[in-house]
């Protein structure tokens, strides 16, 4: 466990990561566009609002709209950072010799995905002193904001795992981007969309249906709201009339497509040596 | 020590190899020639682990890729035809880095790598990032990079590709050192005089079947056995030809073309008989000036060796 989890593959992707420019660059905008979005929310409740102090219920909307904008960022980067981990080794041919070396492509897949994890992690703990501002002001519970960072967690390792899935079986870093983007995208406003427009066809019949229960329970912008509203949430599942909650499928799904796809990332990496007759 | 068994891969339809059987010994520098596309780099792909057969294996060291390709990849060291390398490593990071993938601790590669570095004469280099290195340079580097787990055996492929003729001559130097301590190699080039020096055998592949394999000079003689040889003579040129024509085993006789005095024709007798042809054509008062041999290089046996074979 220990080679797993401390070995070169993860050393070097966290060394280069940290090296370059870009990597300090991507932490930045990522703060300045969180804090931008809270201190103009800020200004907008109190300088254009005729009460000129920050309310708790300003803060809770304020720490909604915060964890929104966080959920779409890490949504929109962790494709990026993961979807060129194996790919982009082979487009600058070092990957060959990676994979002479007798490290296991178990903690090959592992480390790479770390490494882009961690750097995620560290913008998400470099954006908390944002939330300092909702708790000086109340209205949130912190286990709130603790439900709400693992949900991040769950969607950064799932989201990244699927990235580095596309990166092992496709060639082209290019096109794994935009599968994993693609698929990122079905997920969020894919089911999204699905989940409104199925919902609102049946509920009006007052009919019972399980398809907006499948499609809420992969989309993690629903199972965030419903952190903060659980109202809509309940109500799908109670028309299904399956017994487990949304949050509970929602997890146990993102935890087996996470299983799946390093499953076979770990597979596929390397040729299966075995002299496979006929095929090419 | 290496071995295929009649190693076969194809791509769709498209045979690269063709029952490959090689057998090289404990120690041995091999050399591997082939023309552009004749299977060089499948054949080193698939001695790496990098590249299933489709038939037929390879052993290295006594195992067998396809069914123990953990041990293989700890026993070679492999140097791919073209390769990246992380630019934002320097030299001594980079080394490092695959340093501690072959599990060797940090203390015992703080010693190794200045010695690397030393033998490919990088040691100036140490501190520079990976990325301004010269191609030779990062070629050198990435050999010091396939011996730092001091493997036996050595896959490099076109290790002299892109270098200057200097340069060439370093990595000569360089190889021949690693032949010194012991390790076997196989090495793949299209040139074969760059081969022949070093070389304690050589393989010649041509669209995937070996067609010749031996001793450097053994495959010197295969082509050796058909001498072309030129006589000068004073005078008396048909005399000359009629009597060689009465010869058992010289054939093709031609007047050289720009040396009016001068019959070239193709012999195939040993040593000996063509000492004995000498003194007879004497004896018989043939007027003979000089008499030779044409030298044939390394050069014409592989253009000789892969003639009528379809480069397309
Ligand atoms: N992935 C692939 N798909 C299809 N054909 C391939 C593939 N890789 C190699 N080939 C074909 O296999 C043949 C052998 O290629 P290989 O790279 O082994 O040649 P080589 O001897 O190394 O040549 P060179 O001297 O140019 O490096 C070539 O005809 C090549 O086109
Ligand atoms: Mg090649």
């Amino acid at each position: 466990m220990k080679s797993l989890l401390i070995n070169p593959v993860l050393n070097k992707e966290i060394k280069l990561r940290f090296r370059s420019f870009k990597g300090f660059l991507g932490v930045f905008f990522y703060l300045f566009a969180l804090g931008l979005i809270a201190i103009g929310f800020i200004i907008v409740n109190t300088v254009y609002t005729t009460a000129s102090v920050f309310s708790p219920d300003q803060s809770r909307i304020m720490f909604i709209v915060l964890s929104f904008v966080q959920l779409a960022l890490i949504l929109f980067m962790t494709p990026g950072l993961t979807s060129g981990v194996v790919s982009g080794e082979r487009e600058r041919q070092t990957l060959n010799i990676l994979l002479t070396t007798p490290q296991s492509s178990t903690s090959i897949i592992l480390s790479k995905l770390f490494s882009s994890i961690s750097y995620l992690l560290l913008m998400m703990i470099s954006s908390l002193p944002l939330y300092s501002i909702v708790f000086l002001f109340g209205g949130v519970h912190p286990n709130l904001l603790l439900s709400t960072f693992l949900l991040y967690l769950v969607v950064m390792i799932t989201i990244g795992s699927l990235g580095v899935l596309f990166s092992t079986l496709i060639r082209k870093t290019i096109i794994a981007s935009i599968t994993t983007y693609g698929v990122a995208l079905f997920l969020t406003a894919g089911t999204g969309f699905l989940t409104i427009i199925i919902g609102e066809m049946f509920f009006y019949q007052n009919s019972a249906t399980t398809v907006p229960y499948f499609t809420a329970m992969v989309n993690p912008f629903i199972i965030l709201i419903s952190s903060f509203e659980p109202y809509m949430v309940e109500e799908i599942q109670r028309r299904s009339g399956i017994g487990i909650p949304i949050v509970t499928s929602f997890y146990i799904t993102y935890l087996l497509i996470t299983i799946l796809s390093l499953w076979i990332s770990i597979k596929k990496l390397r040729p299966k040596m075995t002299a496979n007759k006929g095929r090419a | 020590m290496i071995e295929t068994v009649n190693l076969t891969k194809k791509y769709g339809s498209f045979t690269a190899l063709d029952s490959l059987n090689l057998k090289i010994e404990k120690g041995t520098v091999y050399g591997f020639v082939g023309h552009n596309g004749a299977g060089k780099s499948t054949t080193f792909s698939i001695l790496a682990t990098l590249l299933a057969p489709t038939s037929g294996t390879a052993f290295v060291n006594g195992y067998d890729v396809t069914k123990e390709p953990k041990k293989v990849r700890n026993h070679i060291g492999y140097m791919p035809d073209f390769f990246g390398v992380y630019d934002q490593f320097k030299t001594v990071e980079y080394l490092h880095f695959y340093g501690a993938s072959y599990g060797i601790p940090k203390n015992e590669r703080d010693l190794l790598i200045p010695q690397l570095l030393e033998l490919v004469n990088l040691s100036h280099k140490e501190e520079e990032y990976v990325d301004v290195l010269s191609r030779g340079m990062k070629q050198r580097l990435c050999l010091a990079r396939s011996l730092i787990h001091d493997p036996e055996v050595l896959i490099l492929d076109e290790p002299a590709s892109g270098l200057d003729p200097r340069a060439r001559i370093e990595m000569r130097e360089i190889l021949k050192e690693l032949k010194k301590m012991g390790k076997t190699l196989i090495i793949s080039s299209h040139i074969l005089p760059e081969l022949a020096e070093m070389c304690d055998e050589i393989g010649v592949i041509t669209n995937g079947k070996l067609v010749a394999s031996g001793s450097v000079g053994t495959i010197q003689k295969q082509l050796q056995a058909n001498k072309v040889i030129h006589v000068r003579l004073s005078s008396n040129l048909e005399e000359a030809i009629s009597f060689l024509e009465d010869e058992p085993k010289v054939s093709a006789i031609t007047r050289h073309d720009k040396n009016e005095n001068t019959i070239i024709f193709s012999y195939t007798g040993t040593d000996e008989e063509q000492g004995q042809l000498l003194k007879k054509a004497i004896l018989k008062d043939i007027q003979i000036v000089s008499f030779n041999e044409e030298e044939t290089d390394l050069e014409d046996v592989f253009l000789e060796i892969t003639k009528g074979v379809d480069f397309s």
